[in-house]
């Protein structure tokens, strides 16, 4: 054809010769195809992603490659650049969620068939791109399988983004609904304006549909949960009566009890709820279930609860879950450079759950209020925020090292 | 001619490229996809090495590690652990089970390849 060999034309194929003037015109004219299709070659753009993709990858052969297999199969290539764009995407998204992989089953699963597919996409671009003489059998079978892989990665990219978009904006991404809900009771300051101003129980749904902060139907949930119980709560304990108990005689658990025939972890929630409007702004509550997690977190001032991971040990709050039903009074030290003194009020609730047959379900419950007077009390106990950065070292309790400085 | 290699891993497609590209290099490739049958396979197929896959059906290859170094005839059998789970933590369990190599996803040939070539015994 053309006056060439069989094999050189082999050779201008596959990107080992560069052809020109007369010779490219009359093979352009045989084969029916415009000359500028054949004599652009491969786009450049497409060259420097796949040689980016390389360098990345710390293949060294591959990059001085790109060119011959952007030239060579130019389609593949493409899937090649598309796979190593949307691989950078996922490592971008997977370092921002590092942390929540062990927290999330299906986000780990997700990651893992994406990292996956792109080790097996890897690997096989790789056989394509740099082993010599594959048989075509071989080829034939590696770009089935890159296809293969492409589909399931796209699938699982796909799946992946439909997951996150359903947390709403970038910045929720990193939210689940427990801390989507959290967001959305600081935003209230614990206090529900419209349930204290009687309004009615349909302005519960109104209130939580146009909340920004629940983006997702878990956390509107959780959101609906507590709202209920906040009714059930101020039902119970009007604002005005509570307000005039605490500015008589102080937060003080006991009394309100007696005073309104009620448990203490309602008596608990209402102070947590009440207490901005009584005066008493350093008021914390926590509630764990049996397990040990925190499923409420009001932090009192200087008394930080952990967003992530668990919280101390010594918490009077997880030494209850011992105790069910026997009311806990503590004075604690919460240790750091400067240590600051709390009292606490802690009550275990466990009550049967679907009669005889089910499990019992326990809840613990701790009020955090500054002490009042920190000489008079007879046992103060020691405790931090969370082993991680905790700084002491004479814990029989810790969990784990601390990764900050440590102190006796 | 290199030595045996036993691939336990459940990928199809990672299976087929690491086992073209170790054949190449003269290894002899068996391959595995089930973790609770996998110290079976390393029992009754003798390798001089193995890749092991750390999220396997059925058993983790960190169960499958450990009771590679508890038995006397498997304790110093080379083994290549290879997981998409890269964080500091993985790689500390793996080392704490007694792993000859830890790799991440997504690797690369040259790098599976010459880990083999300094791992096991031609």
């Amino acid at each position: 054809m053309c006056g060439i060999s069989a094999s050189y034309l082999n050779l201008i194929e596959h990107n080992r010769r560069r052809i020109g003037g007369k010779l490219l015109v009359d093979i352009a004219r045989t084969l029916d195809v415009d000359v500028a299709a054949l004599s652009q070659g491969a786009d450049q753009a497409l060259i420097d992603e796949i040689r980016n993709a390389a360098e990345s990858a710390g293949i060294a052969e591959a990059v001085e490659k790109a060119e011959e297999l952007a030239g060579r199969f130019p389609d593949w290539a493409r899937v090649l650049a598309e796979q190593s764009r949307r691989v950078t995407e996922l490592e971008v998204a997977l370092e921002t969620l590092s942390d929540r992989l062990a927290h999330d089953p299906f986000l780990s699963a997700s990651l893992h068939d994406v990292l996956t597919t792109a080790a097996a996409i890897r690997s096989t671009s790789a056989i394509l791109a740099e082993e010599e003489d594959v048989d075509p059998a071989w080829q034939a079978r590696f770009h089935r399988n890159l296809y293969e892989d492409s589909r399931r990665l796209a699938d699982s990219s796909r799946a992946l983004a439909s997951y996150l978009d359903a947390a709403g904006d970038t910045s929720k991404i990193v939210l689940s609904p427990q801390e989507e809900f959290h967001a959305w009771l600081e935003e209230q300051a614990f206090h529900l304006a419209w349930v204290e101003e009687g309004a009615p129980d349909s302005e519960d749904h109104r209130q939580i549909a146009e909340a920004a902060a629940l983006g997702s139907a878990a956390a509107q949930s959780l959101a609906r949960a507590h709202v209920a119980q906040y009714r059930l709560d101020a039902g119970v304990m009007p604002k005005v009566r509570v307000l005039d108990i605490l500015h008589d005689a102080g937060p003080d658990p006991a009394r309100l009890s007696r005073e309104f025939s009620v448990d203490y972890p309602a008596v608990f929630r209402r102070i947590a709820a009440l207490a901005d409007a009584a005066g008493f702004p350093s008021v914390g509550l926590a509630v764990c279930d049996g397990s040990g997690t925190l499923i409420f977190r009001k932090s009192a001032e200087g008394f930080p609860t952990p967003l992530f991971g668990a919280a101390c040990p010594l918490w009077p709050l997880y030494q209850a879950l011992s105790r069910p039903h026997a009311p806990i009074r503590e004075v604690i030290e919460l240790v750091g450079r400067i240590p600051r003194r709390f009292e606490t009020f802690t009550f275990a609730d466990s009550r049967p759950h679907d009669g005889f047959d089910g499990p019992q379900i326990t809840r613990s419950h701790m009020l955090v209020l500054p002490a009042p007077d920190a000489g008079n009390h007879p046992r103060i106990s020691p405790v931090g925020t969370s082993c991680r950065i905790c700084p002491r070292t004479n814990c029989e309790a810790r969990r784990e090292p601390s990764v900050i400085g440590l102190v006796d | 001619m290199g030595g045996r290699v036993l691939l336990i891993e459940d990928e199809p497609n990672i299976i087929e490229a690491i086992r073209f590209i170790l054949s190449r290099d003269g290894w002899a490739v068996d391959t595995h996809s089930d973790g609770a049958t996998a110290m079976e396979a390393i029992r009754r197929r003798r390798p001089d090495g193995v890749i092991l896959d750390a999220m396997l059906p059925n058993r983790s290859g960190y169960d499958i590690l450990a009771d590679l170094r508890g038995a006397e005839d498997t304790a110093t059998l080379p083994v290549l652990m290879l997981t998409a789970r890269g964080q500091a933590k993985d790689r500390e369990l793996a080392e704490r089970h007694g792993v000859s190599r830890f790799m991440t996803k997504p690797f690369s040939n040259s790098e599976v390849l010459n880990t083999v070539r300094e791992l096991v015994p031609r």
